[in-house]
């Protein structure tokens, strides 16, 4: 797992997987994914609002193998309910950034009008340091991070992606 | 209307599914986490069968339902002991064996503590099992039981590992109380929602394939051990008389379909015939049959049969593409797929729309005609050949003999010898290739089949790693026969040295009389003969049939020197098959 400043590209699936809420089902699909050469670029995991689910939202890296393969493989899994791969052009995608950065009296208004301009927030302050949350596509975060070096970054922790489908607009009569 | 419920404790839960599940035998060695379930077992109509070694109980539970078709169940206790039953798991799923294991556990509130005997069995075995599960509340015994069934024996079957902490089975501490219910399918069914085989084939799908199989002039039909555990041979047997087209059985398919039937080509891969291999090379049709494409049968994968087309029948999607892309891919159940097929093939006009094949079945019968499986026989006062053995072995047993074999040179040798008329008279490790099988596997078979005969053929080295359970057959009176077939290596290994690192020979010499397989034969309470000349091969084999009461094991001394052929040498195309020392290379 990285937060390697490359976009996702098409290079990466996007995968969308709800499984039974149960101890030990993360380290199957994770140790799947080892097992057969697969690469996780980002995994991001939490329960449903029904408690007997979880959705994880994988980002894999598809030059390890084919979509297809890893697909069948997760779907073997007895504790993995569907799987359904995200067209990033057909989804909505959002990851989470917390960034610490070196903000003294000087800089701190420019790291701030940059964070406001990415719609982020400042959560925490210190003397010489801010800590400001974003919840941006990655794309942005990407940029947002490239923007922020010259401050002097101290810590950067992002979530990796979560994911759904855009809803469907077309007209039904 | 609520019945007066039943209380009973964990470990009485336990053997009580097990018996309900239609458990004959189990095959375990007890230890101290898994000591409250063994009490019980005393009072269970279950036979157990206690090992020498935790591998053999894997082993003989594999065997166990390779012969019947029901699932071998295997119990054993923590750490070491499920340490020493992961190889037995890793073979069963990669031979798709329906099998069930029961480990035992520290108790939930010690697990994580490094606790005696404690290890992260789940963790260790969950690459090499169908699933696992570790069970933490003594109430969820019987529906986790019957999961375990459930998906060990339908889709693709495969192990399945329960783990159990002591303190739910322990009747001395209150965790293992329960009330006693038995879940009912549909409640298994939906308590798994992520758990739904596809069984029945796609009926475009179907008729797709037999219109693709109409306009074929030289199809084979590439059969593998999904036909076996599909119980699907005798719609094979339909479709091949049906159509006319020639068969060939894998390592994992010997017996799918018969060896003797005119439309048998035999063993397809690197020790296949040259028929089997040749005319997979040169169809125009590959029609798969619960074969997965392995690599010890295509060879070089970019040379494989690259003029066929691909028909693939699986009842796992991840088959399909996942080594060569179909051209019709059908996920379902092989013998419901094939029922299907044939049906859509009548409907077509049955055997007389068939094309006229009979120009390709003449080329694979000259085939067979030009490049048979050979050896040369030894002279009298020469060392015996291995082939021969296995010819008179062959010859001289029962029909419907079960024959298990370890892996080496005399695990192909015997697949290549053996006349299979028969499905689940073979039982070998296939994906894994695990010596030390044959034994333990043969000793499953024969509990399962107990009025058929069984013969293991293993390799010195292969004895030397399971011998110990011999003495589990001799205690428990379970009559196997095992031929040695020793040239005292590894002989598989000193093949490779030969041919492939310029007959360098490292680390495989055995020795033909260290240790003596006669005096430890006898030393375990079995029959122990000796074979040195191949006059005495026959009234030995003879000799071994007629002991019914105790394990018998013969001794052949062969020829060091013999190898197997034909071979595809690894990472080379089937076309470049050789069929013997001297014939080398074919085209
Ligand atoms: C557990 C295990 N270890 C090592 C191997 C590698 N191996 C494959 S065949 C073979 C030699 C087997 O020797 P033997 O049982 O004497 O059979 P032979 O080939 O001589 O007939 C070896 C070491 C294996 N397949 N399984
Ligand atoms: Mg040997």
């Amino acid at each position: 797992m990285s937060t390697a400043s490359t976009p996702p590209t098409t290079r990466h699936h996007l995968l969308s997987v709800l499984v039974e809420n149960k101890a030990g089902v993360l380290a199957r699909v994770a140790s799947l994914f080892a097992r057969r050469g697969y690469n996780i670029y980002s995994l991001a995991v939490a329960p449903t609002d029904d408690e007997r689910f979880s959705r994880i939202t994988i980002v894999a890296d598809a030059d390890s193998a084919p979509l297809e393969q890893i697909v069948k493989q997760l779907n073997k899994l007895v504790n993995v309910i569907k799987i359904s791969e995200l067209d990033p052009l057909d989804s909505v995608e959002r990851e989470l950034m917390l960034c610490t950065v070196k903000a003294d009296a000087s800089s701190r208004h420019n790291v701030i009008e940059l964070v406001s301009i990415f719609d982020g927030r400042i959560v925490d302050v210190g003397h010489g340091e801010v800590t400001l949350a974003v919840a941006e596509i990655p794309a942005r975060l990407d940029d947002l991070e490239e923007l922020l070096k010259p401050f002097g970054i101290l810590i950067v922790q992002r979530t990796g992606r979560v994911a759904l489908p855009k809803l469907d607009r077309t007209f039904t009569r | 209307m609520s019945e007066e419920p039943i209380r009973m404790n964990g470990g009485e839960a336990l053997i009580k599914a097990l018996e309900l599940e239609g458990v004959e035998v189990i095959f375990g060695l007890p230890g101290g986490c898994i000591l409250p379930v063994y009490d019980p077992i005393i009072d269970s109509p279950i036979r157990h069968i206690l090992v020498r070694h935790e591998q053999g109980a894997g082993h003989m539970a594999e065997g166990y339902a390779h012969a019947t078709g029901r699932p071998g169940v295997a119990m054993v206790t923590s750490g070491p002991a499920a340490t020493n039953i992961v190889t037995p798991l890793c073979d069963a799923y990669m031979d798709s064996i329906p099998m069930i294991v029961i480990t035992g556990q520290v108790p939930v509130g010690a697990i994580g503590t490094d606790a005696f005997q404690e290890c992260d069995t789940i963790g260790i075995t969950r690459s090499v099992t169908k699933h696992n599960e570790l069970i933490t509340r003594a109430q969820d015994i019987p529906l986790v039981v019957r999961q375990a069934f459930h998906l060990a024996t339908t889709g693709r079957p495969g192990p399945v590992l329960l783990d159990i902490p002591k303190d739910i089975v322990d009747p001395t501490n209150p965790n293992s109380a329960m009330e006693w219910y038995w879940p009912t399918d549909e409640e298994v069914v939906a308590s798994m929602p992520g758990y739904k085989p596809t069984t029945k084939g796609h009926p475009k799908k179907i008729k797709e394939a037999a219109l693709m199989i109409g306009e074929s002039v030289r199809p084979v039909l590439y059969v593998g051990g999904g036909i076996l555990k599909a119980r699907a041979a005798e719609a094979l047997l339909e479709l091949a008389e049906l159509t006319q087209i020639p068969v060939v059985t894998t390592l994992m398919a010997r017996g799918a379909f018969p060896d003797d039937h005119p439309l048998c080509l035999g063993m397809p891969g690197m020790h296949g015939n040259y028929t089997a291999v040749t005319a997979m090379q040169e169809s125009d049709l590959l029609i798969a049959l619960g074969s997965r494409f392995d690599d010890r049968v295509t060879g070089k994968l970019d040379s494989f049969a690259v003029g066929a087309k691909i028909i693939h029948v699986d009842i796992d999607p991840a088959e399909l593409g996942k080594v060569r892309r179909p051209d019709v891919p059908i996920v379902g159940d092989a013998r419901l797929v094939i029922e299907e097929l044939n049906r859509a093939l009548l409907a077509l006009g049955g055997a007389e729309a068939q094309p006229d094949r009979s120009a390709w079945r003449q080329q694979c019968s000259g085939w067979q005609e030009k490049f048979p499986l050979s050896y040369e026989q030894s002279e009298p006062g020469q060392l015996l050949k291995p082939q021969y053995v296995l010819e008179q072995l062959r010859d001289l047993s029962p029909e419907n003999t079960i024959v298990a074999t370890g892996v080496g040179q005399h695990q192909m040798w015997t697949s290549q010898y053996w006349t299979f008329r028969h499905p689940y008279t073979w039982i070998c490790s296939g994906g894994l290739g695990t010596m030390g099988f044959s034994i333990p596997a043969a000793i499953g078979a024969k509990t399962g089949m107990p009025e058929r005969t069984v013969w293991a053929v293993d390799g010195d080295g292969c004895f030397q790693m399971t011998a110990q359970e011999l003495v589990t057959a001799a205690t428990e009176r379970i009559p196997v026969k095992i031929a040695i077939l020793n040239n005292a290596y590894l002989g598989m290994v000193r093949q490779w040295q030969e041919m492939f690192y310029d007959e360098r020979y490292s680390e495989v010499y055995l020795s033909p009389d260290l240790p003596d397989y006669v005096m430890w034969a006898e030393a375990m309470g079995c029959v122990g003969i000796r074979v040195e000349s191949p006059e005495e091969v026959a009234p030995a084999i003879i000799r071994a049939n007629s002991i019914t009461d105790r394990p018998v094991v013969v001794e052949f001394r062969t020829d060091s020197s013999e190898l197997v052929y034909p071979m595809v040498p690894v990472g080379r195309s089937n076309s470049e098959i050789v069929v013997g020392p001297t014939g080398g290379e074919i085209q």
